[in-house]
């Protein structure tokens, strides 16, 4: 017990948090067929993180929320600089101002001698919960003492106030965001800011991608954006209803991800641990590829009786 | 609201002869070149009007550019008056309906409430009383028993009827539909043009893109027929006539 939580809860309940943050915006940017600019977000995080680092010395929420979504903004500057100015094809100037700003990124982490201190590259891309522990719990009663409780990671402070703002974001301008999404001109002629909730939106998606960097890693953060939202959107006819089930399925992916990366080794008479990261990314990509074969299943099911009572 | 009721608005307009839509020299350039030109189009204050003309005649762009949802490269548009920008409660506009994605995770309820959206204000949900309100829309375009329908489940009719309710429910008095007539079943044609004919009887101005010229006649007081220019504006049968046609589409059209 104390090891699982001096070890396993903290990691948990991070990655909890951050995939919580992701799906919850991924139900929208699934919708507007935009997944892939979480891809592109969740990169320029390192060059933006990084640079809020250089400048303040610390890693306080504050810092690393603004370095993020300024460099959310300044890659989204640029994408559509070269859209407009440049008359660059969307998909190529995405591409090229993502990798450009991770690759400044990476450069200026390991010149820097930063890489040592508060960040490494292994880490910014595979994520690092397995540095989140709580050396200090002695057993069940640490869960009630204050005192103990504030030797958690600081780390899970961060990622609950970003679940909150996003959540927050997503809970008041849910109505918004949805019509937005579904019918941006109707938006417009009715008067609604569009532009201002495309940008909401973005920074929704920047505060997810700062949290997925802080959890799971850069590189499976489009997984936790994506994945769990796709899934839900096969089974699900409201937008409620599709945020609820993403929700669900992103707990449940880092819950079983979690069990069978530290368990599953074991089990299997193996003394190693899998990068829970790692697994909870394949899980969610797992669980939406079943979602689709399933789906298919049903409807070739369908069509197929169709066929047979109209032979009949 | 600042604005006064509709009721006493109308009449004040009515009594000024200040048009109720303005458009003067409009035109809107898409890759440098000239989508409508120099459009000049003053629509009666209240009844049916018809914008007809050849595919890529700027039809739909006109509306737009009329909703300030794409950029005028010269030209005004005034509404009562005022700035678009400043007027929109008194527009409602209802798009093609393959302008969006009907596999959207929504109900037929869940898109009239979208015509509510200003009402209710940032930070809260619709409510039970505008669900109710977005029912009875439903019911009056005879959709009441598909409320609780996913849209995609819908007949293209179905569909349309929708985004007509998602309209009404903007409580305008200046409607503009894109082609709301395109690719519907006859049963919601008819339900259709009844509901249009209603809001004309309410002393509202509806204008439609139109691509029947054969009931143009029939159902429209106005019309204006568009290629890239005005060809032709006026009350219908003044300005619907097989000399305009011909211009406006190149060949000799039989009425």
């Amino acid at each position: 017990m104390t090891a699982f939580l001096q070890l396993d809860l903290p990691a948990l309940i991070g990655a909890s948090f951050a995939a919580l943050s992701c799906a919850l915006v991924g139900n929208f940017l699934v919708l507007t067929r935009r997944a892939m600019v979480s891809d592109a977000l969740s990169h320029v995080m390192l060059p933006g993180v990084l640079a809020a680092f250089m400048l303040t010395g610390t890693t306080a929420v504050v810092a690393m929320l603004a370095g993020g979504v300024g460099a959310a903004l300044v890659a989204v500057g640029l994408v559509s600089f070269l859209i407009r100015t440049a008359k660059v094809e969307p998909s190529a100037a995405l591409g090229v101002v993502f990798t450009t700003l991770f690759a400044a990124g990476v450069l200026a982490m390991e010149q820097s001698g930063i890489a040592r201190t508060a960040f490494d590259v292994h880490h910014v891309i595979t994520g690092n919960l397995e540095a989140l522990v709580w050396p200090t719990a002695t057993g069940i009663g640490s869960l009630f003492s204050l005192s103990e409780l504030a030797e958690m990671p600081r780390a899970l402070g961060r990622l609950a106030a970003i679940l909150l703002l996003v959540a927050a974001i997503v809970a008041l301008a849910q109505k918004e965001l949805a019509l937005v999404a579904f019918d941006p001109d109707f938006a417009r002629a009715s008067g609604l800011p569009v532009g201002a909730l495309d940008l909401l939106l973005l920074v929704a998606t920047a505060l997810a991608s700062v949290a997925a960097f802080e959890s799971v890693g850069v590189v499976l953060a489009v997984a936790m954006i994506v994945c769990p939202p796709a899934t839900a959107r096969l089974f699900t006819q409201t937008l409620p209803a599709q945020i609820r089930l993403s929700c669900a399925l992103a707990l449940l992916s880092v819950f079983l991800g979690y069990a069978v990366a530290t368990l599953g080794p074991q089990a299997l008479g193996y003394d190693i641990a899998l990068n829970a990261a790692g697994m909870i990314g394949a899980v969610s990509g797992l669980m939406f590829g079943a979602a689709v074969m399933y789906r298919s299943r049903t409807l070739a099911r369908l069509s197929g009786r169709e066929t047979l009572s109209l032979s009949s | 609201m600042l604005a006064p009721s509709p009721e006493l608005d109308r009449a004040a307009l009515i009594e000024a002869d200040e048009p109720r839509l303005l458009v003067e020299g409009l035109s809107v350039a898409y890759d440098g070149r000239l989508a409508i030109e120099d459009v000049t189009w003053r629509p009666p204050v209240s009844g049916l009007v018809a914008i007809v003309g050849p595919n890529g005649a700027g039809k739909s762009t006109l509306m737009k550019a009329i909703l300030g949802l794409v950029p005028a490269a010269a030209g005004t548009v005034a509404v009562e008056g005022r700035s678009v920008e400043q007027a929109r409660d008194r527009l409602a506009y209802v798009p093609q309906r393959a302008a969006v994605d009907w596999e959207f995770p929504a109900t037929a309820t869940d898109v009239v409430l979208q015509g509510m959206i200003r009402r209710v204000g940032w930070l809260r949900p619709y409510g039970r009383r505008r669900r109710e309100e977005a029912r009875a829309l439903l019911a009056e375009v005879g959709l009441a028993e598909f409320a609780d329908r996913q849209i995609g489940a819908l007949s293209g009719g179905q569909q349309q009827r929708v985004f007509l309710a998602r309209g009404l429910a903007r409580a305008a008095d200046i409607l503009l539909f894109d082609e709301p007539l395109t690719g519907v079943d006859a049963a919601s044609e008819k339900i259709i043009l009844d509901a249009l004919d209603d809001q004309r009887a309410q002393g509202r101005l509806v204008v439609c893109i139109h691509h029947d010229l054969s009931t143009v006649a029939d159902r429209f007081d106005h019309v204006l027929v568009l290629n890239r220019r005005v060809v032709a504006a006026g009350p219908t049968d003044t300005a619907f006539t097989a000399a305009a046609l011909a211009r406006a589409y190149g060949v000799p059209l039989s009425l």
